[in-house]
């Protein structure tokens, strides 16, 4: 089981943030068998937190533990964990095989059984039979596929997976998480994995640790960080409306919104403006104080800019926040 | 994994533009045709048929006779040893000035890069003034010392922007940090550790400064013989057969290269050197840094500023008492002219090569961008494979008979200068020329610009600071030329390497004295041509 404590990671000595935390106090476990996200907007320290708990960069303090034992003092190689890059970082000078039986070279692993799991893994991935193929040759999906090949090759105690599905368009990524999900479930082994994307952190995630900043917002079951915001900023973060107009501090998603006539407990508003989203309109409402809302339309009759109306709460949609400090 | 979008040639060009481009294609294939290719085939002649008829004796002699055979055993070894001692040295150096920031980085690359454009005869001076006997190790020094720099650009600059995500996937696949170094950092290089060898060893292979004034008496590479057999024995067949052997080796090296890199190049995606590099955190960092710096300032800096000290401290107490001693004709002196008025000669012809070299080079690189093909700039890179030795040589038995006397002529000199400077000028414009983005063009086009308007805006504006440059380093090299111009130039004309070689020839503290001196004034001559180019490429052009 993966332990963090405490774990604090200044920025390199380049760029304008040089010297600021990029991690500034994180606690986090992965169990073995489980799937852990941390979720949070670019530029939170997310990248950074992987490349500290293999060991790529120095922690300035906390710890880093494997089942008890403090990994302070064993280097990256030696910690048997694995790292998916964000951008594959395939070695272009070696072929689709070179790069996945690369972790098994330096286990030793005799060629007959590295060429046999490699085989196995390329398989496995939706890649049979290309180990001869140049990485360069391949496309973005199927560079992805051979990074998580290769990762897997040795076996980690630990997979991490830096922004899994990034690059990749719509349709491949819906394909790909189930394909993981499937690889996640089969190898039970921990799983730590970074987005930025809430749909690819609840499509994966046993467990999702909301991050803001190099600082833990939130750390529960997926289903409960999804339907139980715990923070203004895990609310806005997942889309919810954080607002005040009907009394508390309270985060509702746009669907626990309806326009409708005057009714008890209903907000009189305006109409803004109107986006279609794949099966919704998305109707932006303002109220009389200025404070702008999202609700979800499934009506036909979506009101034109500009029409006044009346914002009905469904209370089993909203979760009360505690008010900030 | 794309390749940036090549320079097309001007869809829309007039019936004018492509006259204009027929010019500039016709004028450096001329001035190749006879002032290189002319020379070169003299040569093959004199050495393949010295009496009109073949005649394989020369070159026969090259390979039986036990002398010239041990020249050229001398020649490849030294060579090898040299590059490879080149590689063990400066290899470390480009990893510390690539990878590891620390205060004052900016300026040592820049000091690093001085030695590959100093003049032979000065270095020479530096290390004789340092007290290094003549040998073989003050050979492999000074060799180290020019092409520390080659390595250092050249490999530095791969370095520079490879992806270390790529050494930290193969940490986390469990590679320590020297399998990290073998497996994925070193074949990284590999094709950069080739240009870089490959050039040094050609520069070391055609070495003639270095060899005559620090290589004493007894040893001889294929250059220096060919000097030796053309102006002291006359043997103008051997010295031809010695240059032929010589050229074919370079180019036989040059194409085994060439197949070789075109293997083992592999595109990569490079990163951004901000985000490659780091502070040196890491004891072996920080050793490496301390260990590097002080190579470089013994091994570089410090011949340099011997020469100084040297030059500056004649026995009669400190001051200028030898640069006043250039003023004179001393009673026999081997040279007719006081050294003093070498300063003037030099910078004459420097400037007359520089011209020469900036508008047949120029003219070649558009040529070659705007046509698209690579021959002509091979063509006119050419003479930067076959020596300094070999053009002069060419010079002297092709251009003193009719069809093209110009013996005796004051154009010899800087001719000979233009054409070992021209390469350069090649290299350093037709990137900057390619690298500019058609769309620039395109968008001008569409906001109304003529063909003719588009390249005064966009085209010229780009050029013309890269022509700076490259004028810049033609006149630093012309002020240096040595190998072509010691065949060429006039006893009552000589330029300042001249002088210093004949100083250093004569006995005596003052003679010694007035070669530091000289030398002292060549290097600043020196050093102001490459701060002027250098400072406009600050501006824009190139990283390193």
């Amino acid at each position: 089981m993966l332990e963090v404590r405490g774990l604090v990671v200044r920025y390199g000595d380049t760029g304008e943030k040089a010297g600021a935390p990029a991690v500034a106090g994180i606690d986090l476990r992965v169990g073995d068998g489980e799937v852990v996200c941390v979720l949070g907007p670019s530029g939170s320290g997310k990248s950074t937190l992987l490349r500290a708990i293999a060991g790529l960069e120095p922690a300035a303090a906390g710890t880093v533990a494997w089942d008890g034992v403090d990994l302070h003092d064993t280097p990256p190689h030696r910690r048997r964990f694995g790292l998916m890059f964000q951008d594959h970082a395939l070695f272009p000078h070696r072929d689709v095989a070179g790069n996945v039986a690369f972790g098994l070279r330096m286990q030793g692993v005799p060629a007959d059984a590295a060429r046999a799991r490699t085989a196995d893994l390329l398989a496995l991935v939706g890649l049979p039979g290309t180990e001869d193929r140049p990485v360069r040759a391949l496309s973005g999906g199927e560079q992805q596929r051979v990074a998580l090949a290769r990762a897997l090759a040795p076996d980690p105690r630990l997979l991490m997976l830096d922004e899994p599905l990034g690059a990749l368009d719509r349709a491949l990524r819906e394909h790909l998480v189930d394909e993981l999900r499937a690889i996640f479930g089969r190898r039970d082994r921990a799983v730590l994995l970074v987005t930025h994307d809430h749909e690819e952190a609840f499509a994966l995630a046993d467990r999702v640790v909301v991050v803001r900043a190099g600082r833990v917002e939130q750390d529960a079951g997926a289903a409960t960080v999804w339907q139980h915001p715990a923070t203004p900023f895990v609310a806005e973060f997942l889309g919810y409306n954080v607002t005040r107009v009907f009394g508390p501090l309270l985060a509702v998603r746009p669907e626990g919104l309806t326009l409708g006539p005057a009714a008890a407990g209903s907000v009189p508003v305006t109409v803004v403006d109107r986006t279609f989203r794949r099966d919704h309109f998305r109707v932006r409402v303002a109220t009389t104080t200025g404070e702008v809302l999202d609700v979800a339309v499934r009506d036909t009759a979506i009101p034109e800019p500009g029409t006044p109306a009346h914002l009905v709460l469904d209370p089993a949609a909203a979760v009360t926040l505690p008010a900030p400090a | 994994m794309t390749r940036p979008p090549r320079a097309r040639a001007a869809t829309y060009g007039t019936r004018g533009s492509r006259v204009a481009a027929g010019i500039a294609i016709a004028i450096p294939c001329a001035f190749i045709a006879v002032f290189f290719a002319y020379p070169v085939a003299s040569i093959l002649g004199r050495g393949l048929a010295p009496n009109g008829a073949l005649d394989l004796d020369p070159l026969r002699r090259v390979f039986t006779d036990p002398t010239q055979r041990g020249v050229v055993w001398f020649t490849v070894w030294q060579a090898a040893l040299s590059t490879l001692l080149t590689l063990v040295l400066a290899l470390p150096g480009a990893y510390v000035l690539a990878r590891l920031r620390f205060p004052g980085r900016s300026l040592v690359r820049a000091l690093v890069t001085i030695p590959f454009v100093m003049p032979t005869v000065l270095v020479a001076s530096a290390f004789l003034a340092l007290g290094v006997p003549r040998s073989l190790g003050a050979i492999l020094l000074a060799h180290v010392f020019f092409n520390y720099a080659v390595v250092v650009r050249v490999v530095g600059e791969l370095w520079r922007h490879l992806d270390p995500q790529e050494e930290d996937a193969a940490r986390m696949l469990g590679a320590s940090r020297l399998r990290v170094f073998r497996e994925i950092t070193l074949p990284a290089l590999r094709p950069g550790i080739v240009a870089a060898a490959t050039i040094t060893f050609l520069f070391c292979f055609t070495s003639f400064g270095v060899i005559l004034f620090l290589g004493g008496p007894t040893r001889s590479t294929i250059e220096t013989e060919i000097y030796r057999q053309t102006t002291r024995f006359l043997d103008l067949p051997l010295a031809a057969a010695l240059s032929i052997v010589q050229l074919a080796a370079v180019i036989a090296l040059l194409w085994l290269v060439g197949r070789f890199q075109r293997g083992a190049s592999v595109p990569r995606r490079l990163r951004a050197a901000r985000e490659v590099e780091h502070r040196p955190r890491s004891i072996a960092d920080r050793v490496l840094l301390v260990t590097n710096l002080t190579v470089m300032a013994t091994l570089l800096a410090l011949p340099l500023g011997e020469l100084v000290v040297r030059s500056l401290t004649p026995p009669s107490g400190p001051g200028f008492g030898y640069y006043r001693a250039l003023g004179t004709v001393r009673a026999g002196s081997t040279l007719f002219v006081a050294p003093l008025d070498a300063v003037g000669n030099s910078l004459r012809f420097a400037v007359v090569a520089t011209v020469i070299a900036v508008t047949v080079g120029g003219l070649a690189a558009w040529a070659g961008v705007r046509t698209r093909s690579r021959w002509l700039e091979g063509a006119l890179a050419l003479p930067l494979g076959i020596s300094a030795v070999t053009l002069g040589f060419g010079f002297l038995i092709a251009l003193d008979e009719p069809p093209l006397d110009l013996r005796g002529s004051q154009w010899l000199v800087p001719l000979a200068q233009a054409l070992v400077a021209m390469p350069f000028v090649v290299l350093l414009t037709a990137p900057v020329l390619r690298a500019i983005d058609p769309r620039m063009r395109d968008a001008a086009t569409m906001l109304g610009a003529s063909p003719a308007r588009v390249r005064r805006a966009v085209d010229l504006p780009i050029a013309a600071r890269a022509l700076f440059v490259a004028a810049a380093f033609a006149f630093a090299i012309s002020l240096g030329e040595f190998g072509a111009t010691t065949f060429v130039a006039r006893p009552d004309t000589p330029t300042i390497p001249i002088v210093v070689y004949r100083l250093l020839g004569q006995p005596g503290d003052v003679s010694f004295g007035a070669a530091m001196a000289a030398s002292c004034i060549l290097m600043l001559l020196v050093a102001l041509a490459v701060l002027a180019g250098d400072r406009v490429r600050a501006g824009r052009l190139g990283e390193f």
